[in-house]
């Protein structure tokens, strides 16, 4: 009787909001027939007004000069920039000599050790086997300097975040001005900020570690905010009946509290910051990072790979231990001894690399990697680029996706008049939200036009689309398929993790030499990026529905598709419009490695912006980038959610 | 409220004592990686193409192996690299194509940056097809012929047009003006990357297919998959004055290497070695080939060139 229960309520609301729907397009269907006759007289022409466009290139060329001229001079940068910038120098110098004084074998015991006793013996042993095969792959040193880079990277961020969720979890008011400082944070690409940051710094580390902080801060300061605000209110009045003061309460009672976020902020915040490692190369930053970079100018895949691998297992390796460190949250502490024994056992190991002369990793233990990677590539793309029987090769399929999909989608959304795309994105955004919602992805959209970018936004827009709804179809199938056969779970699982951290520069060559130069190749680096995330999360939605719902549907004799169809999917729809909010969020996010691959249009310009200094060109087409992630955000994602989401 | 100003204010001061309190200088800042055993160091830009790694490659092999330095190559486009060599974060630029605005400002104006003297390799930009295709078509030479042939040159992404490919966005181009000047049915499409530029043009060759392509000499593709250059209207000086008016050749110019004037100044037997090193564009080539093509590092490539080549590179030493 469960699935009845289960369903009553839904066909209530789903009539409730049919009306609901209904009123809506009504009063939009007015406000178009006034608005839209007098925006047609007033601009005619399928493309944005050039009246209403805003040309910044001259403020912003104007800026750029002011830096360049006045960085060795002006107060601004000999007081404040520049002491920011020794100071990040002389800390991520500090833990990079630690770190060679340690010796491989110190750093390797350290971390091991480390793990053990926060994430228990297994973790450990995965630690320690991921850090010897980044010596393996002859990647110790640069290993060495991400790390160096990454410790100071998060522990700045973990300050500001915490700091900004703390300011946004007491106060209301600066809750309210804080989120969209976060949202606007978040869906700039990193690339697009990369130049303003360099105009300031310079290239190299203080850059690359302030591009991070921008990029890393915001989930820890989301999380802060949630639990400080997800605080059990009845211990904190029985904590306040005590007669505690205000701080007193926020040490003893609030934070505490929140530890289990505070954690996951951490977590997040160092998967976002390595995420970066590799961006943050292009300016600079040095270490593994670095070395993808410069395999590709050789079109090395190989070294890439090699460089590519310990970003993968040092992501994999921090997510899983501050990950196991979040549930043994709420077990018996263990004694302190322990830590003791971790210092000891590094020193002893430290201590007997030094003694033996072996502090650098030795030059004969490597394994080639490269070589057959190459061959492994090289074979794929001679046997699957053309000619292949029957299916065609891959080219082939690069070449009709652009043009029977790609093309038309764009030139649909190019030839359709501005005001009716206005109008379309005004109707997704109010059906599935509130006023607010659809005003705020109107304005966004608005604000492309403003910018001047219109056209090339839609283009990006196209291959956003395009990219989102491969992206679904793939990740739903896998994802059913998941949810419903544990072993594929399980053979799935380090294949996702390897997608998910593996930095995109790595498969840029393969996806050419696949699909060729173009948009084609620009839509498979979005789908594989973003594939991950849909796949987990449509997955643990079909997991995670009722097992007696399940139980009684199957008792009434429904067929294993009959549950799939009738039960699982309908009840899974919010983990499913989750997925597809974030598809749409990933798939954003790679625009940018797409404008690498050829995809042109927004993605292009960021890449042309940094590389020609040229600030209005990156600046403008990453704002641009921000405006339609805002506006396809509010398209995809229901109210309800975003109240849950708090903070 | 006011407690909170207080602490502000105390740690924005404690945060300065600990720095120094005097004013920062940004222009003084070196890698957090030099200098990691005592060692001295040089830092050397190196850029996305093969060439410029080469030059780097060798360099590094004998400051490191001849001299004692210890060298950190940084990855940075051409226009970022101008800034970072004002500001000392690099020593040496070792292969520029030319940056007027870059030259005005930081060698003539702020003195921040020195010359190097000539790389001793001649670069040329221009407009190139595969020359098994120019074998087929004798007849397609220059801009001219261009048009009768655009419709060899399509792919999907150039749509009804021809296809013209360029690269990196760190590339000196003007050809969107160039295809629209000179009324071309083309349309340029942008790689985004020299790699995946590289990747499309082996592609192509593979299976001998037509393709028109912006390229540069010297390049290691040119061993690997030959290719005629198409004439475009002859270069006259100032004729790419104006980047919307443009409808001439791209110019010929000797790569120049730039210091960063400190570093020239102090920098001892570094600078000096880096003020001397030149080679001919078949050296640059030979090591740019062994890292490319063969897979060399490029540790292993200038060692290889280097053991083969010591009359050439004790010039530089001296």
């Amino acid at each position: 009787m469960a699935t009845v229960t289960a369903i009553v309520p839904r066909t209530g609301r789903a009539g409730l909001l049919g009306h609901l729907a209904v009123r809506k397009l009504l009063l939009l269907t007015v406000a178009a027939a006034v608005l839209v006759p007098f925006a047609v007289a007033r601009w005619a022409g399928g493309s944005w007004p050039e009246a209403l466009t805003v040309d910044l290139s001259g403020p912003l060329a104007g800026a750029s000069d002011w830096i360049i001229d006045n960085r060795d001079s002006h107060p601004l940068f000999l007081y404040f920039f520049g002491h920011v910038s020794n100071v990040v120098v002389v800390t991520v110098r500090a833990v990079y000599l630690a770190l060679l004084a340690v010796g491989w074998a110190g750093a390797t015991a350290l971390a091991g050790l480390v793990a053990w006793r926060v994430a228990g013996i297994r973790l450990a042993l995965g630690t320690a086997v991921a850090f010897l095969t980044c010596g393996l792959l002859g990647m110790w040193v640069p290993t060495m300097q991400t790390l160096a880079l990454m410790v100071v990277a998060v522990t700045a961020s973990v300050v500001v975040g915490a700091l900004l969720g703390l300011v946004a979890g007491l106060s209301d008011r600066m809750n309210r001005v804080l989120r969209p400082v976060l949202d606007t944070m978040q869906v700039l690409p990193a690339f697009a900020y990369l130049l303003p940051v360099v105009l300031i710094f310079g290239i190299g580390v203080p850059a690359a570690v302030l591009a991070t902080v921008v990029y890393a801060a915001p989930p820890m300061a989301r999380l802060t905010a949630l639990g400080l605000r997800g605080a059990d209110k009845e211990v904190l009045e029985a904590v306040e009946s005590l007669g505690t003061t205000s701080r007193q309460r926020l040490l003893t009672a609030r934070i505490p509290l929140a530890r289990k976020e505070l954690l996951l902020g951490l977590n997040q915040t160092i998967m976002m910051a390595l995420s970066m490692a590799v961006i943050a190369s292009v300016i600079g930053a040095g270490g593994l990072g670095d070395r993808v970079y410069q395999a590709l100018a050789s079109v090395d895949v190989g070294a890439a790979l090699a460089a590519g691998i310990p970003i993968v297992l040092l992501a994999v390796v921090l997510d899983r231990v501050t990950g196991a460190a979040g549930a043994n949250l709420g077990q018996e502490p263990r004694p302190r001894t322990h830590w003791l024994y971790v210092v000891a056992g590094a020193a002893v190991v430290a201590a007997a690399g030094r003694l033996t002369a072996r502090l650098e990793w030795p030059d004969g233990w490597v394994v080639p990697l490269v070589e057959p990677v190459n061959r492994a590539v090289g074979w794929m793309t001679d046997h699957l680029y053309s000619g292949v029987p029957v299916v065609g090769g891959t080219a082939d399929w690069a070449a009709r996706f652009t043009t029977w999909v790609l093309d038309p989608v764009r030139d649909g959304l190019q030839w359709l008049p501005w005001w009716s795309v206005l109008l379309v994105v005004a109707t997704l955004a109010w059906l599935i939200g509130t006023w607010r919602t659809a005003l705020t992805a109107v304005l966004a959209m608005a604000a492309i036009g403003v910018l001047g970018v219109w056209e090339p936004s839609l283009d990006t827009l196209s291959q956003v689309i395009a990219a989102v709804a491969v992206t679904l179809l793939v990740g739903f199938a896998t994802g059913i398929a998941a949810a419903r056969s544990e072993r594929v779970d399980r053979l799935l699982r380090p294949v996702l993790d390897v997608f998910q951290t593996m930095p995109q520069f790595v498969y840029l060559i393969p996806v050419v030499a696949l699909f060729g130069v173009g948009r084609a190749p620009a839509v498979a680096a979005a789908v594989v990026y973003a594939l991950p995330a849909v796949v987990r999360i449509t997955a643990q939605g079909l997991r995670q529905v009722d097992p007696a719902t399940l139980e009684s549907a199957r008792s009434l004799g429904a067929t294993s598709t009959q549950q799939l169809r009738q039960v699982q999917l309908p009840l899974a729809r919010p983990a499913l419009l989750l997925a597809v909010n974030q598809g749409v969020v990933l798939v954003l996010a790679v625009v940018i490695i797409g404008g690498m691959v050829g995809g042109g249009a927004l993605g292009y310009d960021v890449v042309f912006g940094l590389a020609q200094g040229d600030l209005a060109t990156g600046l403008v087409a990453g704002a641009a980038i921000v405006c339609l992630g805002l506006m396809l955000d509010r398209v995809t994602q229901p109210t309800e959610r975003r109240a849950q989401k708090g903070a | 409220m006011r407690r909170r100003t207080t602490s502000a204010v105390g740690g924005a001061f404690a945060l300065a004592l600990l720095t120094g309190c005097g004013a920062a200088d940004m222009t003084k800042q070196a890698s957090p990686y030099a200098n990691a055993k005592g060692a001295r160091t040089v830092n050397l830009a190196v850029q996305s193409w093969v060439g410029s790694l080469a030059n780097v490659a060798v360099a590094q092999y004998l400051l490191e192996n001849e001299l004692g330095y210890r060298v950190d190559v940084v990855q940075v486009d051409e226009v970022p690299a101008w800034d970072a060599l004002s500001q000392g974060r690099v020593d040496a630029i070792l292969e520029d194509w030319g940056h007027p605005e870059q030259e005005q400002l930081y060698v003539e104006e702020k003195k921040t940056i020195a010359r190097g003297g000539d790389l001793g390799v001649t670069g040329h930009i221009g407009w190139y097809i595969p020359t098994y295709f120019a074998e087929q078509h004798p007849d397609l030479k220059s801009w001219k012929d261009l048009n009768q042939y655009a419709d060899r040159f399509r792919t999907a992404e150039s749509g009804g047009k021809g296809q013209l490919m360029d690269g990196s966005p760190a590339y000196l181009t003007h050809d969107k003006a160039l295809v629209k000047n000179l009324e071309l049915d083309f349309k340029v499409v942008f790689a985004g990357s020299e790699a995946a530029l590289l990747t499309q043009i082996k592609q192509f060759a593979k299976e001998k297919k037509p393709f028109l392509t912006y390229w540069n000499t010297p390049h290691w593709l040119f061993e690997k998959v030959p290719m005629t250059e198409v004439m475009l209207p002859p270069y006259e000086e100032g004729c790419d004055a104006d980047p919307a008016e443009v409808a001439c050749a791209y110019p010929t110019a000797p790569l120049q290497k730039y210091l960063n004037a400190d570093f020239a100044q102090d920098g001892g037997e570094a600078a000096d070695f880096l003020k001397k090193f030149t080679w001919s564009t078949e050296d640059q080539n030979a090591v740019s080939l062994m890292i490319a093509d063969q897979k060399l590092t490029p540790q292993e490539a200038a060692e290889k060139w280097v053991d083969g080549h010591e009359s050439t590179w004790k010039e530089w030493l001296s």
